[in-house]
Formats: structure tokens, C-alpha cells, sequence
């Protein structure tokens, strides 16, 4: 867990793009799931973020 | 004495030509070759992106060109995001994805470590496995739709074969409860082929040696499918999950062709909706937002299936 920490801190891409493909993966769920309207409104937001997150975090060191 | 085809080539070239290209850098003849490509990139694919990115913000109707197009900022995106309709339709797809996935990553596998054993006629029977692939799914949607017919379709009958269910009581396509099932049944014949192949190629990756070593070790066929088949070919049914995930969220031809996206909306899935939103009602902006939404979904998916295809080269 510090790993992670300490590579979210220093720019790392390990543990940027681990978290850019979380969002990637919440926004899809949340996109699909079939019990509240409220998370499919906000499901576009979160896996835009995800995927921008990804495009810019590739370009870190590793 | 004979010249190489360069050196032929280069004989024939004019003087003047000739010339003004041994003036050029290596780099601006690598451009030369390579603009051409890069113009029909942009072309065809980066600027009508950018083009449906700008129309998402619009009011834009292209059955009537000579209204005036008026800026409405994200209020196509805000009806898109709070429909219940466009919600079902990620439901049903949803619904279609999980269950397609599941099941040809199931079928796929068993097959794949069936056919990996060796045996006589084992290329040919690869050969059958693969036939449905190869098909257009207008086609194979077209005879499943033959298939599902409750009157003299063969699927009915095998069903009744083993329910004792009356073949004609029952309707795949016609049941908002079985139209669902429909699909990923047709989908799941036509595409397990091809998750077999990845898993087979998996599969046929893993060296002997490493169950030899397994066996001087008296492991048993069960640890040894634990401990050895499986985490080393989870990388291609890893790849095998996330590409039919790609191609599945965009599933049109097949679906339209068996059940038109009915009954009702039971089998629309997004690609289906946005068609009749684009093409139906013609509401252009509107469905550009929602070619955008699914864009953005499709690429999101797309980077982790790169991510995942990089380590599997980095094995």
C-alpha cells in the first residue's frame, strides 16, 4: 500500500495507470448496472476522467 | 553484368528527378512516404471524430440542413445521462456482454484444452469449431432466426427433445423474457471459435517441461491445471475477455438481423439505439453525443486491452 502511495507522490506510471484503468473499469460498471439511475448519470464524467488519466499518466517515467 | 532491381530502377529514374531528390535529407523522404498515410489518417478517421465531438454540442438535424444550427452546450449529453430509456438500452447490453463473455470464455477454454490434447483428427474437428467464425453474421442471424421459429425450427424441437415442453408453446424471439437469451445464444455459437484459438494459442505456449517438472514432483492432473495451465494462459483469456468486450459493446449486425432489437426493447442494445436516434428520428446532434459517450466507454476499454496485450509481449 505505501508502494502505491509513494508511486502516486513521485509521478510513477505503475500506480497512475492503475488507478486511471479503476476508473476506467467504475465508469463502465456504473455506465451498466441496473439499480441506480443517479451513478449511470455520472458514469461518463468518471470513465472520461479514467481515460484522459490514461493518456497523460502513459507518458510518465516508470 | 546485372543490376540489382534498386539499381534498375534507379537507371530508369529521370535525370532531372533524379536530382532533386538526391538534394533531399533521408528525413523528408520518409515524410514524403509516410504524409500520404497520415492524410487519410486525419482524413478518415481524426477529423470526422473531432467533427461528431463538435456536432455533440449542437442542436443539429441533418434531414434539415437549412435550419440554423444553434450551441447547446452539454444539454445533449445531460438528456443522454439522465434517460431511462438510453439506460435500459446499457442494461440490455450489459445483460448481452456479461453473459456472452462468460459463456464463450467457459466453452472457448474447455474446448481449447480438449483440442490441445493430442488425438486422431484433431485438425480436422479445429477446423469444424471454427466453421461458425467464419460466416457474415447477417447470415448466421438470418438462419438462427429459422433456427428459433416455434413452428418448425430445429432449436424448439432439440428444447422440447429434453424439456418434453410442447415446441410450440414457446417463442425465442418473441419472448420479451427469452429474446434476451436469444442473442447471446447465437453470439456464443458464432464467437467461441475464437476465443478457443486465443486459449489455444495459450495453452500451446506453456512448455512441456514445466509438466514434466510437475510430474517428478507428483503433482496431481488437478494441481497441475491449478498451478500451471491456468496463471499461464490467463493472460490470453485475459485478452480474449477484454477484445470480444470491445467488439460486443458494439454488436449491430447480428442482433438487428435475428430480432430487429425487439420485442419491445428487450434485445436494443447502444449501437442498435444510436442507429435509430442518427437515422430514424435524425436527431444528429443528440445521437453524436451519444456516439461520443460510447467512444469514450470503447476507448477506455481499448487502453486497458493495450495494457493488458503489453505485458502479455513483456512474458
Amino acid at each position: 500500500m505505501m508502494n502505491i502511495l509513494n508511486g502516486l507522490l513521485r509521478l510513477r506510471r505503475g500506480p497512475w495507470e492503475m488507478l486511471a484503468t479503476i476508473l476506467i473499469a467504475l465508469g463502465v460498471i456504473m455506465l451498466m448496472q441496473p439499480f441506480v439511475i443517479g451513478l449511470y448519470s455520472y458514469s461518463f464524467i468518471v470513465t472520461l476522467v479514467g481515460t484522459v488519466m490514461f493518456i497523460i499518466v502513459s507518458h510518465f517515467p516508470e | 553484368m546485372t543490376l540489382s532491381p534498386m539499381e534498375t530502377a534507379a537507371a530508369k529514374t529521370p535525370d532531372s528527378m533524379a536530382k532533386r531528390i538526391r538534394g533531399l535529407s533521408n528525413r523528408t523522404i520518409a515524410w514524403i512516404f509516410v504524409a500520404p498515410t497520415i492524410f487519410l489518417l486525419l482524413a478518415v478517421n481524426i477529423f470526422p471524430l473531432i467533427w461528431t465531438i463538435r456536432l455533440s454540442f449542437t442542436n443539429f438535424r441533418v434531414n434539415r440542413p437549412n435550419n440554423d444550427v444553434e450551441w447547446v452546450g452539454l444539454r445533449n449529453y445531460e438528456r443522454i445521462l439522465n434517460d431511462p430509456d438510453v439506460w435500459n438500452t446499457m442494461q440490455a447490453t450489459a445483460h448481452f456482454l456479461i453473459w456472452t463473455i462468460t459463456l464463450q470464455v467457459l466453452i472457448g477454454f474447455a474446448l481449447a484444452y480438449l483440442i490441445n490434447k493430442k488425438f486422431k483428427g484433431n485438425d480436422m474437428w479445429t477446423t469444424i469449431i471454427v466453421f461458425p467464425m467464419m460466416l457474415s453474421p447477417a447470415v448466421v442471424g438470418n438462419f438462427w432466426t429459422f433456427l428459433y421459429q416455434p413452428q418448425i425450427g430445429l432449436f424448439n424441437y432439440v428444447v422440447a427433445f429434453f424439456t418434453g415442453a410442447d415446441p410450440a408453446s414457446f417463442s425465442m424471439i418473441g419472448d420479451v423474457h427469452l429474446a434476451p437469451w436469444a442473442i447471446v445464444i447465437a453470439d456464443t455459437w458464432m464467437w467461441t471459435p475464437f476465443v478457443m484459438l486465443i486459449c489455444l494459442a495459450g495453452l500451446r505456449s506453456i512448455p512441456d517441461s514445466i509438466y514434466e517438472a510437475a510430474e517428478c514432483d507428483r503433482a496431481s492432473k488437478w494441481r497441475q491445471f491449478w498451478t500451471i495451465t491456468i496463471p499461464m494462459a490467463l493472460p490470453f483469456l485475459m485478452l480474449a475477455v477484454l477484445f470480444r468486450g470491445i467488439e460486443n459493446f458494439k454488436m449491430f449486425d447480428l442482433v438487428v438481423q435475428l430480432t430487429g432489437g425487439g420485442p419491445g426493447n428487450t434485445t436494443t442494445l447502444t449501437s442498435i439505439d444510436l442507429k435509430r436516434e442518427a437515422f430514424e428520428k435524425w436527431r444528429t446532434g443528440y445521437s453524436s453525443a451519444y456516439a461520443v459517450i460510447l467512444f469514450v466507454t470503447v476507448f477506455g476499454l481499448a487502453s486497458i486491452y493495450v495494457k493488458a496485450l503489453n505485458k502479455v509481449k513483456e512474458r
